[in-house]
């Protein structure tokens, strides 16, 4: 009779520690917010352009923690899509195309003597990328800019471009090898048939 | 020669480099057109010192370094600078990149140098900087600049100093020919480089198959002091690779991730060692290089002295290419090169070889095939990878494994595709992978930075719209607080009324109060009058008490004002004049009242009567303290306002005679009882009137002589008023006319005096403002006032034709006020054709209408936009919204134009 006794006040026992250490790891340890949102924020562009319909990156990477979709990013295009779907563990979709489509990043410029200094891309741009005063000419910080095409709209001369960004020699990629049998050999044979000709 | 240590893997290609070594190295010839591309270095592009049309000297710095990762530029020989701009480059891209462009004059004239007399009594640091401005760098083939690897001294221990003289590529032989022909400047460099690094051991590192450089490296190296060994490897591809070498002279392994100068050893290229001595010795910047031109198209394969800038096409035919042969034209070795399609490409600084090769030299590879997992590339990898699994990776953009299993260690030297039995592109795969890598990496960063600007952004907003809250608030509490003080206060004047200066208006709305309760009283009075009900007694006393008290109210007021308009200095002549009106306007309601009590006989018509007294006596009272306050103005300087507020007065008073005749005339007619009282009344309004009139003269009289804008608006807005009555009473006596009334006969007297009047101030307005009007106006010509003024001018001139058709008013009235009329209007007319032409000649609305114009274009476009997105439905409308944009942009751009 005592074994059980024993038995069950080893086990309270136990249980009461336990439950003190978790309980006290759960407030110590606590983690602020949802750790989730940052690690989608990491991987969204942040060109903060709103074309998901939601005002900024964080708000869309708060808004997939809570569950909405994935394909909302075009400026992130497909790559973000991917990483987003390696990241919670789901099937990676097609990009939607209800909120645009993955263009070639590009760079706002300002038509200098267009510009009648009115301000309001100044006040349209997320990122402060445009530098100007009020009747003052306006102009693009190129280097700050993110390509959101958010400044195009409000501009009252239209004498904003998105100037896709040109690849120079130091931005230029390794194009991926095409994979796979390009050629069949009989194909191969007369390709060197016609270099024999022309050389 | 010491022991030699093993690197992993590796390969034997065919060597090929028999055929360009037959022949000693040859000056190349001097091109007519060289091409100076900007970036032939890694790091930062060179920042141009010259434009076109500039003359140089052969050797002249034309381009100086920008930032610490960087090369000068120099010119190969003398000539013309013909433009700077695009052009294709050797990259492997085939893309152009800003060069110089320089025509050689063929005179090969230098520029004043000299080289360094004794390079050990120099500072170090001068040394390495006469070193960067000679825009060396590295000769091996990736080009770093020579400078940042000799300042390595400074703060790592270098221990050992390699000379990389292993040219392992197969084909090149550019370094053995300079190490056969030129050893003892080699030497001299490596002297140079000791001197800087201060390495306790020195390493030439060659490869067995090139045993005359080797002895022409030991035949100059007798004598030298240096702790010089050379060290013959043997023959593998790439043991030229820096690491490699290190592995193969020290059996030192660099970590990954780190250069060779953290476990103390520094590496230089022959060449470089080479360069370095043409610079200190002779003063000479880096301006030509040893080429090798191989390739079984050509016939007569060397090793050429090439001047930097000469396009591969001249050295193509000094070494009679043959077109026909001439299948693919590699730069560098069949390695690691890269094959070209254009021959006017320059040599650069890190041009080592040219092959020319026929098709069966250098077949196109054939077509890949799935990998078969036989592990040959394992094996080759001289960087100890696993190239099968970094493939797997990089095909299935698996970038973050590729980077975990140390993509970034692969030096490409394509050892694995080489074996690849499969012949898959490995390199290429890397490379691509690489840079997605490097590019993504990038983004992150630039996302990074983004997302902190936004945040900063979104702080700043917020910062904002919180200091806008505040400041609301603020106000909203301090007017709160106001309101309450306020109240506080008129409460407690109220409670005590009498208490000094108190302030007026918490007294003025005690006596409306008590008026109000006055009048209350006075009504049901009056009620219980007419229903006959008793307690009349009761309510009249009521009534008594409620006079009492609003006349208390009054008196406190008026005491009140009149100490304020003391205390102020200056007596308040509106309120006083305001208080007057009141007191006569009560004094002709209670007139009113009497009279019908007394034609309807009622009872209590002695006591309205005595009312009507009492009332008559304060009126004059409270007149009289206007008249009273306003001869103290008066005697101060007769101003134009006291004149105009004395005429007011007076018509005012001559209203109240006329009214009060009308009214003693109505009572005679009716036969009433207090007609004679009433004669008496409109007599001493006469009186009064005439007082008013001889006060507003005399004042008027003293402020004639000046008579200044003010004064004219005054007579001015008299005569308006003039007109207006005369326009009214004129109206009435139609009426009457058409009624048939009995008072038509006196009311068109009365019309007759009301124009009369209306002439006079007319004549008055004209005299007094006839010529001052003008100047004024065409001092400073407000548009809107002329535009008002010719507005109401044409109301005029139009009621006057009207009446003139109806047959009353006079022709000559019409005709001046047309006259007027016309006047304004050409006045306004002028003002704005002098406005125009000021615009246009100073071009201050230019910028105005130009922004208008561009809004107005823009207008159009975005029409057009919508237009071209909307559906069918709204398309009618949307054309006609396009059409009046566009006619509104064509109108501004007209008026544009005519200032432009």
């Amino acid at each position: 009779m005592s074994a059980v006794i024993i038995a069950i006040l080893v086990l309270l026992g136990l249980a009461t520690v336990f439950g003190i250490l978790l309980g006290f790891a759960s407030v110590r340890f606590k983690v602020e917010g949802n750790p989730i949102v940052d690690q989608i924020d990491a991987l969204l562009p942040q060109t903060q352009c709103g074309q998901c319909g939601y005002p900024g990156c964080r708000p869309y990477a708060e808004a997939i923690a809570g569950g909405d979709a994935i394909n909302k990013c075009p400026p992130g295009g497909q790559s973000t899509i991917e990483a987003l779907a390696d990241l919670l563990d789901v099937e990676a979709v097609p990009l939607d195309d209800e909120h645009g489509e993955e263009k070639p990043r590009s760079v706002a410029y300002i038509r200098e003597d267009e510009c009648i200094g009115c301000t309001k891309c100044i006040q349209a741009c997320p990122v402060d990328a445009i530098l100007g005063a009020a009747k003052q000419m306006h102009t693009v910080i190129a280097s700050e800019c993110t390509g959101c095409d958010l400044c195009v709209e409000p501009c009252p001369v239209d004498c904003i471009d998105m100037i896709p960004i040109e690849t120079t020699l130091n931005t230029w990629k390794w194009p991926a090898p095409t994979p796979g049998v390009q050629l069949i050999a009989t194909d191969a044979g007369r390709g060197r048939m016609q270099h024999g000709d022309a050389a | 020669m010491g022991h030699v240590f093993a690197f992993h893997g590796g390969i034997h290609p065919p060597e090929n480099k028999r055929q360009s070594t037959r022949k000693p190295i040859r000056q190349a010839p001097l091109p007519q057109h060289l091409v100076l591309p900007l970036a032939q270095h890694l790091g930062a592009p060179a920042e141009p010192l010259v434009k076109p049309g500039d003359r140089v000297l052969k050797g002249q710095l034309i381009a100086s370094a920008a930032g610490r990762v960087s090369a000068a530029l120099h010119a190969p020989t003398s000539g013309v600078i013909s433009s700077i701009g695009p052009y294709p480059v050797p990259h492997a891209s085939g893309m152009e990149g800003t060069c110089i462009m320089l025509e050689a004059d063929g005179e090969e004239r230098w520029i004043e140098h000299q080289g360094l007399a004794d390079f050990r009594r120099m500072p170090k640091s001068e040394l390495i900087d006469f070193i960067r401005n000679s825009g060396i760098a590295g000769m091996g083939g990736a080009g770093f600049p020579t400078d940042v690897k000799l300042h390595l001294g400074e703060d790592h221990i270098v221990n050992t100093l390699i000379i990389n003289a292993a040219e392992c590529e197969p084909y090149i032989t550019a370094d053995d020919m300079l190490m056969r022909e030129r050893a003892e400047d080699i030497v001299a460099g490596i002297e140079v480089i000791a001197h800087l690094l201060e390495p306790s051991h020195i390493l030439i590192g060659t490869e067995d198959n090139k045993p005359q450089a080797v002895r022409a490296l030991e035949k100059a190296l007798k004598g030298c002091k240096l702790n010089i060994d050379i060290r013959v490897v043997p023959t593998k591809y790439p043991s030229g690779g820096e690491k490699q070498l290190i592995k193969l002279l020290t059996d030192v392994e660099v970590p990954s991730g780190r250069i060779p100068a953290d476990v103390g050893i520094v590496c230089q290229n022959v060449g470089t060692a080479y360069a370095i001595a043409r610079a200190v010795r002779h003063g000479e910047p880096l301006i030509s290089r040893i080429v090798t031109l191989t390739g079984d198209a050509l016939g007569q394969p060397q090793n050429f002295e090439t001047l930097i800038g000469t396009p591969y096409q001249l050295l193509l035919e000094a070494s009679r290419v043959s077109d026909r042969k001439l299948y693919r034209l590699v730069v560098g070795g069949p390695m690691m090169g890269f094959a070209v399609d254009n021959d006017q490409i320059p040599v650069i600084k890190t041009t080592n070889c040219l092959i020319a090769s026929t098709y069966d030299e250098m077949p196109p590879a054939p077509p890949a095939q799935e990998c078969i997992r036989c592990g040959l590339c394992e094996q080759v990898c001289p960087a100890e990878l696993l190239p099968q699994q970094l493939y797997w990776f990089a095909k299935g953009r698996e970038l973050d494994k590729a980077k975990h299993h140390n993509l970034f260690d692969c030096i490409e030297c394509g050892a694995c595709s080489y074996v690849c039995s499969s012949y898959i592109p490995l390199v290429q795969y890397y490379r691509n992978a690489k840079a997605e890598i490097r590019t993504e990496e990038a983004e992150q960063r630039k996302a990074e930075h983004a997302r902190q600007r936004f945040e900063a952004r979104q702080a700043r907003l917020e910062a904002e719209k919180a200091e806008k809250e505040a400041r609301r608030k603020a106000r909203a509490e301090e007017a709160a607080r106001n309101q309450a003080k306020k109240k506080d206060q008129s409460e407690a004047v109220a409670a005590a009324p009498s208490g000094g200066v108190g302030d007026l208006k918490a007294l003025k709305t005690a006596a409306a109060v008590a008026r109000t309760k006055l009048k209350k009283a006075q009504k049901a009075v009056d009620s219980a009058r007419e229903s006959g009900s008793g307690d009349l007694a009761a309510l009249e006393s009521e009534l008594q008490q409620a006079q009492q008290k609003a006349d208390a109210a009054q008196q406190a007021l008026d005491a009140a004002e009149r100490g304020d308009a003391q205390a102020a200095g200056q007596p308040d002549l509106k309120q006083l004049k305001t208080a007057a009106a009141v007191a006569r306007t009560k004094l002709k309601q209670a007139e009113k009242a009497l009279k019908n009590a007394e034609d309807k006989g009622q009872d209590g018509v002695e006591a309205l009567r005595a009312t009507v007294q009492q009332l008559t006596a304060k009126a004059e009272a409270a007149q009289q303290a206007y008249e009273t306050a306003e001869k103290g103005e008066s005697a101060g300087g007769a101003d134009t306002a006291k004149v105009a507020e004395l005429k007011a007065d007076m018509d005012a008073a001559r209203g109240k005679v006329e009214k009060a005749q009308k009214a003693l005339d109505d009572a005679i007619a009716s036969g009433s009882p207090a007609a004679e009282k009433m004669k008496a009344g409109v007599e001493k309004l006469q009186g009064k009137y005439e007082d008013a009139r001889k006060a507003w003269e005399a004042a008027a009289g003293t402020a004639q002589p000046g008579a200044s804008p003010a004064k004219l608006a005054e007579l001015k807005a008299d005569m308006h008023a003039a007109g207006a009555k005369v326009e009214k009473a004129q109206k009435a006596l139609d009426d009457a006319i058409a009624s048939g009334s009995p008072a038509a006969e006196k009311m068109k007297a009365g019309v007759a005096k009301l124009q009369g009047k209306y002439n006079e101030a007319h004549k008055a307005w004209l005299d007094a403002g006839g010529e001052a009007q003008a100047p004024t106006q065409t001092e400073k010509p407000d548009l809107k006032a002329l535009k008002q003024q010719v507005s109401i001018m044409r109301t005029k001139l139009k009621k006057a034709e009207k009446a003139l058709e109806e047959g009353e008013g006079s022709e000559a009235e019409v005709q001046e006020l047309r006259q007027r009329h016309d006047a304004a209007k050409a006045e306004l007319d002028g003002a704005e054709q002098a406005r125009i032409a000021e615009a246009a000649a100073a071009g201050v609305d230019l910028k105005q209408l130009q922004i208008d114009a561009a809004l107005a274009r823009a207008a159009v476009t975005k029409a057009e936009r919508a237009l071209g997105k909307a559906g069918d439905d709204d398309r009618e409308a949307l054309r006609q919204a396009l059409q009046e944009a566009n006619l509104k942009a064509e109108e501004l751009n007209q008026t544009l134009s005519r200032f432009e």
